[in-house]
């Protein structure tokens, strides 16, 4: 047992969440890690004012007081590349894992609740698409068509990341479609969208939240593979592509660890900590956790 | 069990169906005249190639003829294993370039994957409710399971390659050897392949770890795990219960991490040079050779449906409920 029930004020059901929140330190180190990184993808070019791809000073520089990260072999600002790339794979996470949560939900919805034949349909298309390679499907859609901006990129990869999601959205849509609250509604003659916007989505907020940060994870982890293998934005930097660059130009060879240790080291605290925000926001929803 | 394996196979058919579908339909989707665009993008230097390859683009496609029979053409160009030729290695049969590759790729995964399973498995049912060893275990798991395939193979590489020189960092044996039966050869294949397969197997080993965890606390908590203790079993019976229950959903991870995992070799392959389906697939995308990337594809595609099959078999041998058709495992 926590001092939570010993607690003398109680605080009021509606902050409970926020209660926990403030109280779980996984959640609120994650978060912060998350935080301070948005933040320099978000404000940072600001103060950066020439584009990333210039070609600012001494070659090979290491890091020092005027090129925080260094400069590579042609004499590009290796730290306003990271700060601009973080802004690109904070994009491609964000647009992708929600593009592929709303697929996710549409088809986990739709499945759960109307059941029968649609069910049938939606799961075999779900088991599927699940089964295909998610990045082999990826090579081929981006080598044909090509990817120029990072939406694009998005975009693929939010319509192949959706399948997992919306099995488990329609596990749980199942288990809440034959309860009570459902049946009234129902019963009140309320249209299907309206039930599962209005009754069955409100009770699993908490877990679609959590489907999202995932999804949002994995999508910067299958960005910064495409990025390596060459089928990256071509109008813009992200840390994959900052990979991929250290490796086409020998970077580990040539020694210049600050080319290919920072990017990496990004998208690592960025998955890293919206993991592990994730598992605090499972204790922070779920009761059964917060006890242990 | 004969529904279980029946529905089963209905999905993978419907998967390669789809697979192949797509793979036919992607080129045609692209803009413009695709032979004369591939030609221009081909680079070939010689006239006499760039004519051979413009008729032969023209045959292989078939544009003059109703797309249902272009449609066709492909099932069967596909059930002779005619895969088309390489235009980076050109004339060299896609299928040759694809089967010498796969030894190494296979050789990369298979052990990584399921070491990494048993190892991670038993990591994750020995932290949980263990203060101490989880505080350690989940932290470094977590870790490990969010980072890029690709940079810890590039820091293992600079690590014990460059900076301490013990392993080699490129290619699948060295330069100076050429491919023989021979017992030097095997230790330098052996020598080459430890990093790669290191940093697939660390990688692997933390989402392993991390789902077990979770799903032994969740078994040690359930009726019958109370009611063993109940009873005054001891804690190691009761575990031990918990984690032959706990396998199961395992399992099915790891027929649904497949393609994670084969896209995290394909990066690793790139990043060590070595001689697999990923190197190909880079070389594929920097000679815009698109017949071997569509190859590589189906190649990949293919292995990970067997691959899935053979794990539905192995879950209806360990899980005898699938057996008599009492509860059937979810796909």
């Amino acid at each position: 047992m926590t001092t939570t029930t010993v607690e003398p004020l109680r605080p009021p059901v509606r902050w409970e969440a926020l209660y926990f929140a403030l109280r779980n330190t996984k959640l609120l180190v994650g978060m912060g890690i998350i935080l301070i990184l948005l933040g320099i993808g978000v404000i940072g070019p600001f103060f950066i004012d020439k584009p990333p791809s210039e070609y600012v000073g001494m070659q090979m520089q290491p890091p020092s007081g005027e090129f925080w990260l260094g400069t590579n072999t042609f004499g590009q600002d290796l730290w306003a590349q990271f700060v601009h790339g973080l802004r690109t794979t904070f994009l491609v996470g964000a647009l992708g894992g929600g593009i592929a949560a709303v697929i996710g939900m549409a088809i986990g919805f739709l499945a759960g609740y109307k059941g029968g034949w649609i069910d049938e349909i939606l799961t075999m298309f779900t088991n599927v698409v699940l089964v295909l390679p998610t990045l082999a499907v990826l090579f081929i859609l981006n080598a044909y068509i090509g990817v120029r901006g990072a939406g694009m990129q998005a975009l693929f990869i939010g319509l192949t990341q959706w399948p997992w999601a919306a099995r488990s959205i329609r596990a749980q849509t199942f288990s809440l479609r034959s309860r009570d609250f459902v049946d009234l509604a129902r019963l009140s003659g309320v249209g299907s969208g309206r039930i599962i916007m209005r009754e069955i989505a409100p009770n699993m907020s908490s877990y679609l939240l959590l489907t999202f940060i995932l999804l949002f994870g994995g999508s910067i982890l299958i960005a910064s593979s495409l990025d390596f293998i060459g089928l990256g934005p071509t109008d813009a930097v992200s840390l994959g592509l900052m990979l991929q660059q250290a490796h086409q130009w020998s970077a580990m060879h040539l020694g210049l660890w600050w080319w290919f240790i920072p990017p990496g080291a990004g998208i690592t605290l960025i998955v890293g900590a919206l993991y592990v925000a994730n598992v605090g926001l499972d204790e922070v929803f779920n009761p059964k956790l917060r006890e242990l | 069990m004969r529904r279980y394996f029946g529905r089963k196979l209905l999905v993978y058919g419907l998967t390669f169906f789809m697979a192949v579908t797509v793979n036919w339909l992607v080129p045609r989707l692209m803009p413009g005249d695709p032979v004369a665009s591939m030609l221009a993008r081909a680079r070939v230097a010689q006239p006499e190639a760039q004519e051979a390859l413009r008729v032969y683009y023209n045959n292989l496609f078939g544009f003059d003829q109703p797309w249902w029979q272009q449609y066709l053409n492909s099932w069967g160009a596909l059930f002779r294993g005619d895969f088309g030729i390489s235009l980076w290695a050109f004339p060299t049969p896609v299928a040759d370039l694809l089967t010498r590759a796969v030894p190494y790729s296979l050789a990369l995964l298979i052990p990584s994957i399921l070491i990494s399973w048993v190892i991670g498995n038993r990591l994750g049912a020995l932290a949980a409710r263990r203060k101490v060893l989880d505080n350690t275990v989940l932290p470094v798991s977590y870790v490990l399971t969010a980072t890029p395939y690709l940079w810890l193979a590039a820091l293992m590489a600079w690590g014990f390659g460059i900076v301490w020189g013990i392993f080699p960092v490129a290619g699948g044996y060295s330069f100076s050897m050429t491919p023989s039966f021979t017992w030097p050869f095997f230790v330098d294949l052996l020598w080459h392949w430890v990093l790669p397969f290191a940093s697939l197997f660390l990688v692997a080993l933390g989402g392993w770890a991390i789902g077990m965890r979770n799903v032994i606390i969740y078994e040690l908590e359930s009726d019958y795990a109370n009611y063993l203790s109940a009873l005054g079993a001891p804690q190691k019976l009761i575990r031990r219960y918990a984690f032959r229950n706990a396998v199961l959903p395992q399992i099915t991870g790891l027929a649904l991490q497949l393609g994670v995992l084969v896209a995290g070799a394909l990066v690793t392959e790139i990043v060590f040079s070595y001689p697999g389906l990923g190197s190909l697939i880079l070389a594929a995308i920097q000679n815009k050779d698109f017949f071997l990337l569509q190859g590589a594809f189906l190649f990949i595609v293919l292995g990970v449906l067997i691959a899935n099959f053979i794990i539905d078999v192995i879950y209806v041998i360990v899980d005898p409920r699938t057996r008599v058709g009492m509860a059937g495992a979810s796909a």
